[in-house]
């Protein structure tokens, strides 16, 4: 062996990269270790700071009846960047998010308003709507081979018309519909908390997609189309599968996210969830999943809407313009991938 | 045998069965000749390097043994039974892994994960078949036998991202996985082309420790000095052809390279 190495390590039977792998890290490199193999700290971080720091400025904030406000505010936006992070997982990206949620929602209302569907069969058409967008996109993606946000910029135009032509832009109220489309807003008192039924429907999504991703093979699949697609095909994985397969369980959870819009709304308007791209691709990216794909989880994601809604509810009872929020959120937006990008070169 | 003698070996005839019998293997990509009638055996236990110059043919030989692609005519035997693999899955099925230079493995994955990866095992009962939860502990513990067996020591922890390896250590866990489920022989595409000497010398252990364990491996490499390290058998792809076959006794890396370029030709045996 010509490298040089220390004397003391010599009876041992270990070469100079080992003993290089064990030698003392700086406090950086260690935050950067941590970081790398946890990366839903930083948010977590984010959410408890700004939540402590927002509640000593208005300890109205951390009240049972504005946790309430902020979990029915965030519900929406958080189950559709669930369904963002399986697709960014995979190093794609959704900009159809809104336009199949709006979508999906006007078909389920106006099919139980005014076609005289039963409420049940409303609710699975919507489902299959959203769906078969979903579909469509991954379709788009792995048989014509376009890169997915050329895809869904395509398809985030057609679903928005296709939605608009269908209602011809007319709202239905939530007095038009079935109590079954309505029951997401129904609120459950818990002490002084106010659950809605939506809330509980978006733990119980996140809860499951986080199972899929974590324990299950098709989970691990996801993650290994996106870290290295070749490899994983090389590895015997059907990629277009894994690809299709992610984007339609996006679009099932859009479908899914439309019946709590609607009760959340208490209205199905074309008008609704304008911001509902950039929010979600915010949520993710706040919660650390990597827009390079192959890194991230459910968890940091939904921190990350959280995020968004404590930024939201401090600020305004702060009382300061809400355009601070959006600053707030766009250095926060930076912080994270720079984060991600800081991590991702870590060195052993 | 019909077909004419192409079959120049200068090497001692093997009498034992090969696992792998190519026959006459013949590829052409419109005008241009990427095979042209090839025979090639792998017997059991031993490590044939395949050299040659670009466009040789040696990657489109390797290729048509793994399934990547479908040759035009010839015939591939394993274990003496027809084998025409029409996809790299059928050759993987069959028993034959191969490593590509191009480090395929998840580098945010860890050891565990990439090691079984496509082939993920489930937990027994409803939480495997029901819930489709996977085995985590169970491949777990596997991987770090397959990983301890191949001596690859110093990754103590198979939870560990693949991407804080170094380069020889994420090659060292491909070979891993090779080794680990190949059931008839390996395919070792060039895998040290993007390491440095000294993860050569660790993927060259791998290679003598898998050979020890009586698995048959096709090395593909343009290294001379690595091929003679430890090949027992060298084939020499030329032109499409075959130029020859050697071994590193009866030749020195000099003359294969000779033979390689057509400096030389060898004498028929």
């Amino acid at each position: 062996m010509t490298t040089p190495s220390s004397d003391t390590e010599m009876h041992s039977p270990k070469n100079a990269a080992e003993q290089f792998a064990q030698r003392s890290h700086s406090p950086v490199q260690r935050i950067q270790h941590v970081l790398h193999s946890h990366p839903s700290i930083s948010p977590l971080l984010v959410l408890i700071i700004a939540s402590i720091v927002f509640t000593i400025i208005n300890p109205r904030l951390a009240s049972p009846a504005n946790i309430s406000l902020i979990l029915q505010q965030v519900a929406v936006i958080a189950a559709l960047a669930v369904g963002q992070t399986l697709i960014i997982l995979t190093a794609g990206i959704d900009l159809s998010v809104g336009a199949i949620t709006i979508l999906a929602m006007l078909v389920m209302a106006n099919f139980a308003a005014n076609n005289g569907v039963p409420a049940v069969l409303a609710l699975i058409i919507g489902f299959a709507v959203g769906t078969l967008c979903g579909w469509l996109n991954g379709a788009l993606i792995t048989r014509l081979k376009l890169p997915p946000f050329i895809a869904t910029l395509g398809t985030l135009s057609i679903f928005t018309a296709l939605g608009l032509l269908y209602s011809g832009g007319k709202s239905l109220q939530a007095n038009d519909l079935p109590d079954l489309l309505n029951w997401t807003g129904k609120t459950i008192g818990i002490g002084g908390f106010r659950i809605t039924i939506g809330v509980i429907m978006v733990i119980l999504l996140a809860l499951v997609v986080a199972f899929l991703l974590g324990q299950t093979g098709w989970g691990r699949h996801v993650y290994a189309v996106g870290d290295n697609t070749e490899g994983a095909r090389l590895a015997g994985i059907r990629v277009n599968r894994v690809l299709v397969s992610v984007y339609l369980v996006a679009g099932l959870i859009y479908g899914i996210t439309a019946w709590i819009l609607i009760g959340r709304a208490g209205t199905a308007s074309p008008n609704a969830i304008v911001d509902a791209n950039l929010e979600t691709i915010t949520a993710v990216v706040i919660g650390g999943t990597s827009l390079f794909g192959g890194r991230g989880a459910i968890v940091g994601t939904i921190l990350g809407a959280l995020i968004i809604g404590v930024f939201r509810s401090g600020l305004s009872l702060a009382g300061v313009d809400d355009q601070w929020r959006v600053l707030a959120i766009g250095v926060l937006i930076i912080v994270a991938v720079s984060i991600d990008q800081w991590i991702r070169k870590v060195k052993v | 045998m019909s077909a004419p003698v192409k079959h120049y070996s200068t090497a001692a005839v093997d009498t034992r069965e090969p696992v792998l019998k190519a026959r006459g293997l013949i590829k052409t990509f419109g005008r241009v000749v990427g095979l042209d009638g090839v025979d090639l055996d792998l017997y059991p236990g031993e490590v044939l390097a395949i050299i040659g110059d670009n466009g040789a043919g040696k990657s489109t030989l390797v290729k048509a043994l793994t399934g990547a692609l479908t040759v035009d005519s010839g015939e591939i035997f394993l274990d003496g039974h027809p084998a025409n693999f029409r996809t790299p899955m059928d050759a993987r099925n069959a028993g034959i892994e191969t490593v590509y230079q191009t480090l395929a493995v998840a580098p945010a994955l860890d050891i565990a994960s990439n090691l079984y990866l496509g082939r993920e095992e489930k937990r027994p009962g409803p939480l495997g078949s029901i819930f489709r939860m996977l085995d985590k502990k169970g491949m777990k513990d596997k991987a770090g036998a397959s990983m301890a067996e191949l001596g690859v020591g110093t990754i103590q922890n198979m939870g560990q991202a693949v991407e804080t390896l170094s380069g020889g250590q994420r090659q060292a866990v491909a070979v891993a996985r090779a080794a680990a489920f190949a059931t008839k022989f390996v395919v070792l595409d060039e895998p040290t082309a993007a390491l440095g000497v000294k993860e050569t010398g660790q993927v060259l252990n791998l290679i003598r420790k898998i050979k020890a364990k009586g698995m048959p491996i096709i090395l593909i490499s343009h290294n001379m000095p690595n091929v003679f390290e430890v090949a027992d058998r060298i084939h020499i792809a030329r032109l499409g052809g075959c130029a020859g076959i050697i071994t590193p006794q009866s030749h020195t890396p000099t003359e294969a390279v000779a033979i390689m370029t057509g400096a030389t030709t060898l004498q028929k045996g």
